[in-house]
């Protein structure tokens, strides 16, 4: 209990005391996930929208395959990226291993089947309802999709609300692309596995709390812009 | 007589196994009013999604003729879909994907809006509105594209009284303007009151295609005649 108490009273002080070394750790996660969802996000996005509206003999594969990717471990992303950017990899001479690059590049990949599978089923349930509608009025299959996106706008903001959590959350990816050098690729999911294995648990656990506090008011700031909107009463409830 | 604006010669749709169209011929020609009647499953919504293109022929053909430019086909469905847009937000689309200029579109919207008597509620979110609302929206969205055929899906099925008296002097205004109707219904005094011709299916067959004082007054085939008098058993 004594451990839980003096993490919390930890991160309260390292808040409190805008510890410089912490908020370096927050802004490089922030700006590595976030980018990555964005990258994730038109990908993913993209690729959902395809699936809902094709038709093509092997498409039901293709969906297996991506539904399967949604449990793909963050290591082995990881693993793969890694074996890509390592000098003797085919993307070797780029030098951005162990760069924030090789991190984003990580989590993009990682978001990408999640945004992909979740958008899908989105659009699927949305063309069932207005579809015919849509292509009555002159809409081809993609744009039909691309404005029931707008149409559900507020689920896709909870889907990459979804995808942010992930790639922030994830240690795996990161820890094996961007080696976890301090002031360099160190985020918060890798100070929280390093501090622990330093068996600073304190610590390790204020890292963990400051790491929800900040998705915490990423969710509160989405909240924020849904409650401003008229149209988006039902996504509140 | 003009040529037929659409023709379907011997026209047939399959769904896999099931065939919801079997061999169906008819012309349509500008300003005619056509009322599709028959049992649920009779081919009624299948026949106007034929009509527009939304599925094409198995077997046959389907004609469109213009007077030179591709005559305009809008669609209003049994239960409108509409955009979590505002109300003026969703015309807006529908006369984007036909692809009008900005101030062509704004000026449509905005006289669409006023016939149907929803400028009031322009700014409103689309999905606040009632069904009878969501319905004019539609009719607003139909009308603002000008079209030369409007097809119409069970278009009051779901409305109250007040509500279907107000669709049906909607349409009667839209048709006024010369716009061909084809609309399936089971309200067989709607019908009466806005169509020329009466079609009536049966299993996906075209059975009956006459003048509408003929189809109400006449002596019609058995399976025909026991549907007007609603007492078509269930299959």
């Amino acid at each position: 209990m004594n451990t839980v108490a003096d993490s919390f009273w930890l991160a309260v002080r390292l808040i409190v005391d805008a510890d410089a070394a912490l908020w370096h750790i927050v802004g490089l996660s922030l700006r590595v996930s976030g980018t990555a969802c964005v990258l994730g996000t038109c990908a993913g996005l993209l690729l959902g929208t395809w699936l809902a509206v094709a038709r093509f003999r092997g498409l039901g594969v293709l969906v297996w395959g991506l539904n399967t990717l949604l449990a793909l471990p963050s290591v082995v992303v990881g693993l793969l990226v890694y074996l890509l950017l390592s000098r003797a990899g085919p993307l070797g001479p780029l030098g951005i291993l162990f760069t924030p690059t090789a991190m984003v590049i990580a989590q993009s990949i990682l978001v990408v089947p999640l945004i992909a599978a979740l958008s899908r089923r989105l659009v699927l349930d949305a063309l069932r309802d207005g579809g015919d509608q849509l292509h009555s009025m002159g809409a081809s299959p993609l744009l039909a999709g691309a404005i029931l996106l707008l149409h559900g706008r507020f689920a896709v903001l909870t889907i990459l609300l979804t995808a942010f959590g992930r790639a922030i959350a994830e240690v795996g990816a990161v820890m094996i692309v961007g080696g976890n050098v301090d002031g360099v690729t160190r985020v918060m999911t890798t100070a929280i596995a390093l501090e622990t294995s330093k068996g600073d648990l304190p610590l390790a656990l204020a890292l963990g709390i400051v790491l929800l506090g900040v998705v915490g008011v990423v969710n509160l700031a989405v909240c924020a812009v849904q409650a401003r909107s008229p149209l988006a009463r039902d996504a509140l409830v | 007589m003009s040529p037929p604006l659409l023709v379907l010669a011997d026209a047939s749709v399959r769904f896999g196994a099931v065939e919801a169209l079997c061999g169906v011929n008819l012309s349509l020609h500008r300003g005619e009013r056509l009322a599709l009647v028959g049992a649920n499953g009779s081919g009624k919504t299948t026949l106007l999604r034929l009509l527009h293109g939304l599925v094409p022929c198995s077997s046959g053909a389907r004609v469109m003729q213009g007077h030179g430019a591709t005559p305009t086909v809008a669609m209003l469905f049994q239960r409108p879909f509409v955009l979590s847009l505002s109300v003026r937000q969703n015309l807006w689309v529908a006369l984007w994907l036909r692809g009008l200029p900005r101030a062509e579109r704004a000026a449509r919207a905005t006289d669409a809006l006023r016939r149907v008597g929803l400028e009031g509620l322009a700014g409103r979110p689309a999905r606040d509105l009632s069904g009878g609302q969501q319905q004019r929206l539609a009719l607003a969205q139909a009308w603002a594209l000008r079209p030369d055929l409007l097809l119409l899906d069970e278009p009051t099925a779901s409305l109250d009284p007040s509500a279907k008296r107000e669709i049906e002097s909607l349409i009667e205004a839209i048709a006024d303007e010369g716009v061909t109707l084809v609309m399936s219904t089971h309200n067989l005094g709607q019908a009466k009151r806005l169509a020329h011709r009466v079609v009536y299916l049966e299993a996906g067959r075209l059975v009956l295609d006459l003048p509408v004082a003929e189809f109400f007054n006449n002596a019609l085939p058995p399976v025909a005649s026991q549907f007007l008098k609603g007492e078509l058993p269930w299959i």
